[in-house]
């Protein structure tokens, strides 16, 4: 393991502050927070996949004790439905309506109808089972495909099931006729959920033309701006509030109508209003992921040289249009070029809409698929070359020196150093060793993936409505606030949630003001806090929101300089940090520390310089250049049991790069937690609908989340090229391993396999469908 | 609403009595009765494992118990773990192995731990990943979790059988502490 960013606490692997009350049964979600005269909600959902809602019966369920209200869609008098925020650029997507509570109709299992809200827990369940709703089913449009040939229309009134079609990269077809061998492939990268542990809550308490909202949410800010356009208020009367947050993994990034909806009845009783979202109504209800088709075209020389890359791409957005659903496909459109020269990239998406839960972000959001595509069809490549699968990936990289690098996709990437991660990876693999029939029958297979994406989202130049479309100018915030005590407190605009930022964030704080990192206090997703903020997703927190409080604190050492040299007579720019004491360079002996300085800083009398205001703190609003594209290189091997299918993980690599380290323990964390995300797709994990749009995994029952038993321990190691667009050099690790991992080990199932006849095969590769496969092909040895 | 029924459960050592619905689970009796909101709930199915805790010394999904047929029994909850300040060895190892990130499997990942550690105070790291496969976590890839439990294990190894010579804590784990 590198370490090479030497700081005195950056670069170390810190304790976690966040961990004492989490490991004592002290943390605070938001199911343990209990108000005075507080009720509870339920909500009435559709069983149906597709229907009209001819008539709504709440009678019997107002008539039990305890229950204070029902209301359902015809009750909603909000000024606005619910939002879709980031569309791509130049087109138009045309929006369904969308209301918490649905009006008329029903367009998926699972959409919400009435909302109970009575005084118990468990009485608000049995109520909202005597909601006696009827039923008049309508045809239901399930397979993407279908649904863009006509038909069945999931919304009438829009006249088509496709949302929109979306291109990125120019023209491809020369490129693609210039080369000696063209394959192509149709990839199924299938609906997933989030999963998180702690599944949605809720609770909404306005009093005094005040709402306060407590949600297990990822971007309280968010929920903040659009509480406030929902509800006709202002901003300034609204606070949201992320408390611990049981995991998140994209799908608490999002507005929902359950929140939308407790804010609204709970201004219309007077009283707070609590709901908790049962794991039935997450897998149905939390927005899914993935669910791509991909129709891949990909030309080479014979000599191993790329020349084209074309990816079209039929998206299933599912039933409605939520916060970002247009946008995911196109995050990974943005880095389909992967590590690699070409002559032309291009990615088509065409989203399309059926009765299924809307898909959204899930970790890695676009890019996981991308990567998956353009690791696997390298693989296929050189297999149909002839040429070994590393060196083929070699002849290709961006080079080093390349950088900053613009792709055939035409984006431009930071930094990287491909072939030094692989070769990292190799001093720890020996592909070679690894023997491809075991002693008990078993076939072994090696797999690779060497993957780059793109994250720190931000630039607003970028991400804004004349850029790439996201509807918002994404940025950070960070307010760096040295108490008259010399304590201090950061207030970042991000909100983490599980992933030790407020450890990391410390550190940085730490060094560059000479404090212990345990003295100082990290303040995240209450929106009473601190500037506004852009929230946690998008592996972002750190390179913007980092850098941001990086920038806060220059700003503060700036004025401590000042002050000291003030003080001391000397030039503000002879005065250094030497251990935790501003002192004039060569004369250490005579320095101030932080709460000397602020001593004089907040009691001014002549302590400070001319002009100088009181007071020391300073606010950071950072909008970086450009984003930042962190890569790395893994390599998995599994054993495949022919005879049942069954695949078992037994070992797994991987050299990431994320920039210079600021704890190296938190990214060995995200990287491990990201590899499972993705190896639960790739091996047991699948949203599955049937043909009538019911949803066949409803609980932890069906829905297959790996555990320890399923997976191996991980061998990681980290290369370290900083990123030039921040001045930490960092680059985002959250959605790395899940970026990485689904190509590597898909790879080398197949790798596995191959002697069996199989070159090819699909996610979800679950014992049944490796088993039907090695039948189809006859399962003996080639 | 059926007759509600008493029930008295000691709890992380004390007594504790209740009139409760018949049909209300252990895990609401902790958290809503009681106030021990450490216990977390996360599947509604027995799967996750995130209520874990301990039933006259066994560990036992409190969401699928019923606070009835825990009366006249003893539960321990995550909240009962430490020592005053002195932290379990497993909350120890979880803190040094960076083994939690969101927290909210934690403290059943930890009551499960503590349970296959009161089995088999030596496990291996296959022993150690099938006696937690019925906790879920999302965040970590049980990676650390392994970790954590192999930290505790020694820790607990070294206080109840010290060697001659030996240190009570394991060597130096891969994190520092700053402070």
């Amino acid at each position: 393991m590198s370490e090479a960013n030497g700081g005195l606490h950056v670069g170390r692997a810190m304790r976690r502050k966040e961990d004492p009350p989490l490991i004592a049964g002290k943390g605070n979600f938001v199911d343990d927070i209990t108000l005075p005269g507080m009720l509870w909600a339920a909500f009435v959902r559709s069983p149906e996949a597709h229907a009209t809602i001819s008539s709504i019966d709440t009678s019997a369920a107002l008539a039990r004790d305890g229950v204070e209200a029902v209301y359902t869609g015809a009750d909603l008098d909000l000024e606005a439905p619910l939002p879709l925020a980031w569309v791509p650029p130049g087109v138009d997507v045309a929006a369904p309506p969308h209301w918490p509570l649905a009006k008329d109709v029903v367009k998926h299992v699972g959409d919400p109808v009435a909302v109970v809200i009575g005084t118990d827990r468990y009485a608000v369940v049995d109520a909202a089972e005597d909601v006696i709703v009827d039923y008049d089913p309508l045809p239901v449009v399930v397979d993407p495909e279908k649904a863009l040939e006509g038909g069945d229309l999931v919304h009438p009134d829009l006249g088509s099931n496709k949302v929109h079609e979306w291109s990125l990269g120019g023209e491809v077809e020369a490129a693609l006729e210039s080369a000696e061998v063209v394959i192509e492939r149709r990839f199924v990268n299938h609906r997933t959920a989030g999963a998180p542990i702690e599944t949605r809550g809720v609770i909404a308490d306005y009093r005094a033309g005040e709402l306060t909202m407590w949600s297990a949410t990822q971007v309280p800010h968010f929920l903040r701006l659009f509480l406030a356009l929902q509800l006709g208020m202002t901003e300034d009367r609204v606070r949201a509030i992320a408390p611990d947050v049981g995991g998140g993994f994209g799908s608490k990034l999002q507005i929902y109508g359950e929140e939308i909806l407790l804010a609204w009845v709970s201004r219309r009783l007077g009283r707070p209003v609590k709901w908790i979202e049962t794991r039935s109504e997450n897998m149905a209800t939390a927005h899914h992921g993935r669910d791509q088709i991909a129709y891949v075209t990909m030309g080479a020389d014979r000599d191993g040289t790329f020349k084209g890359l074309h990816v079209k791409i039929i998206a299933d957005f599912g039933a409605y249009m939520m916060l970002l659903t247009p946008s995911i496909p196109s995050l990974g459109a943005f880095v389909m070029a992967g590590c690699y020269k070409w002559d032309a990239v291009r990615t088509d998406i065409t989203g399309v809409m059926t009765n299924k839960m809307a898909t959204d972000a899930i970790r890695g959001a676009g890019r996981p698929e991308a990567t998956h595509y353009i690791e696997v069809m390298v693989d296929q490549m050189a297999q149909e070359l002839g040429i070994d699968r590393l060196e083929l990936r070699r002849r290709n990289f961006i080079p080093p020196e390349d950088f900053p690098a613009e792709t055939a996709a035409g984006v431009v990437y930071d930094s990287g150093n491909y072939a030094g991660t692989l070769a990292r990876l190799l001093e720890h693999f020996d592909p070679a060793a690894e023997a491809r029939e075991t002693p008990d029958g078993k076939l072994r297979g090696v797999g690779f993936s060497t993957w780059t994406e793109i994250c720190g989202l931000a630039p607003s130049r970028a991400t804004g409505p004349s850029g790439f479309g996201v509807q918002a100018g994404l940025m950070e915030s960070a307010l760096v606030r040295v108490h008259v005590t010399g304590a201090v407190t950061v207030y970042t605009g991000t909100s983490p949630h599980g992933q030790g930022l407020e450890t990391s964030f410390a550190q940085i704080v730490a060094d560059k003001l000479g404090v212990d990192p345990q003295a100082i206090d990290v303040m995240h997703g209450d929106t009473s806090q601190g500037p506004w903020g852009l929230d946690t997703y998008g592996s972002r927190s750190l390179a913007v929101g980092g850098e941001a409080i990086a920038r806060a604190s220059d700003k503060v050492v700036d004025k401590v300089r000042a002050i000291v040299a003030h003080k001391l007579e000397a030039a503000p720019e002879d005065i250094e940090l030497n251990e935790g004491s501003f002192s004039v360079k060569g004369s250490p002996g005579s320095g101030m520390t932080l709460a000397d300085v602020a001593g004089l800083a907040y009691i001014p009398e002549d302590n400070l310089p001319a002009g100088m205001e009181p007071g020391l703190e300073e606010t950071s609003f950072y909008d970086p250049e450009n984003f930042v594209f962190p890569f790395g290189a893994h390599a998995a091997v599994v054993e495949v049991d022919p005879e049942t299918g069954k695949i078992d993980l037994v070992r797994y690599l991987a050299v990431d790069d994320c920039g210079p380290a600021i704890n190296p323990a938190l990214i060995e964390g995200q990287v491990h937690g990201g590899i499972t995300h993705a190896v639960g797709q790739a091996l047991f994990e699948q949203v599955a609908y049937d043909e009538n749009g019911q949803l066949e995994t409803g609980s932890f029952v069906s829905y297959a989340l790996p555990s320890a038993a399923e997976m191996p321990s991980f061998e990681t190691d980290r290369t370290e090229t900083p990123s030039p667009v921040n001045s930490l050099g960092v680059k985002g690790v959250g959605e790395a391993g899940t970026i990485a991992a689904s190509a590597a080990v898909t790879n080398a199932v197949i790798d596995a396999l191959r002697p069996r006849g199989v070159d090819f095969i699909n996610m979800p590769l679950t014992p049944m469908r490796v088993w039907e496969t090695l039948q189809e092909k006859g399962g003996a040895p080639a | 609403m059926a007759e509600a029924v008493r029930v008295s459960v000691t709890v992380n050592g004390q007594t504790q009595t209740a009139e409760v619905e018949p049909r209300l689970l252990l895990v609401h009796f902790l958290r809503d009765t009681l106030g021990l909101t450490g216990t977390h709930v996360g599947c509604d199915t027995s799967n996750c494992g995130a209520c874990t805790v301990h039933l006259d010394g066994v560990s036992v999904k409190s969401c699928t118990i019923l606070a009835a047929q825990a009366d006249g029994s003893s539960v321990r909850t995550i909240e009962g773990m430490a020592d005053g300040a002195d932290l379990h060895p497993l909350q120890e190892g979880f803190w040094a192995e960076h083994g939690l990130q969101c927290g909210y499997c934690t403290p059943g990942m930890i009551m499960a731990a503590a349970d296959l550690l009161e089995r088999n105070p030596d496990p291996s790291e296959h022993e150690i990943r099938e006696g937690l496969a019925g906790n879920l976590c999302r965040c970590t890839g049980y990676h650390n979790i392994v970790k954590a439990v192999q930290h505790a294990a020694e820790l607990q190894r070294a206080a109840t059988a010290p060697e001659p010579g030996r240190e009570a804590a394991p060597a130096p784990a891969t994190q520092e502490v700053s402070a």
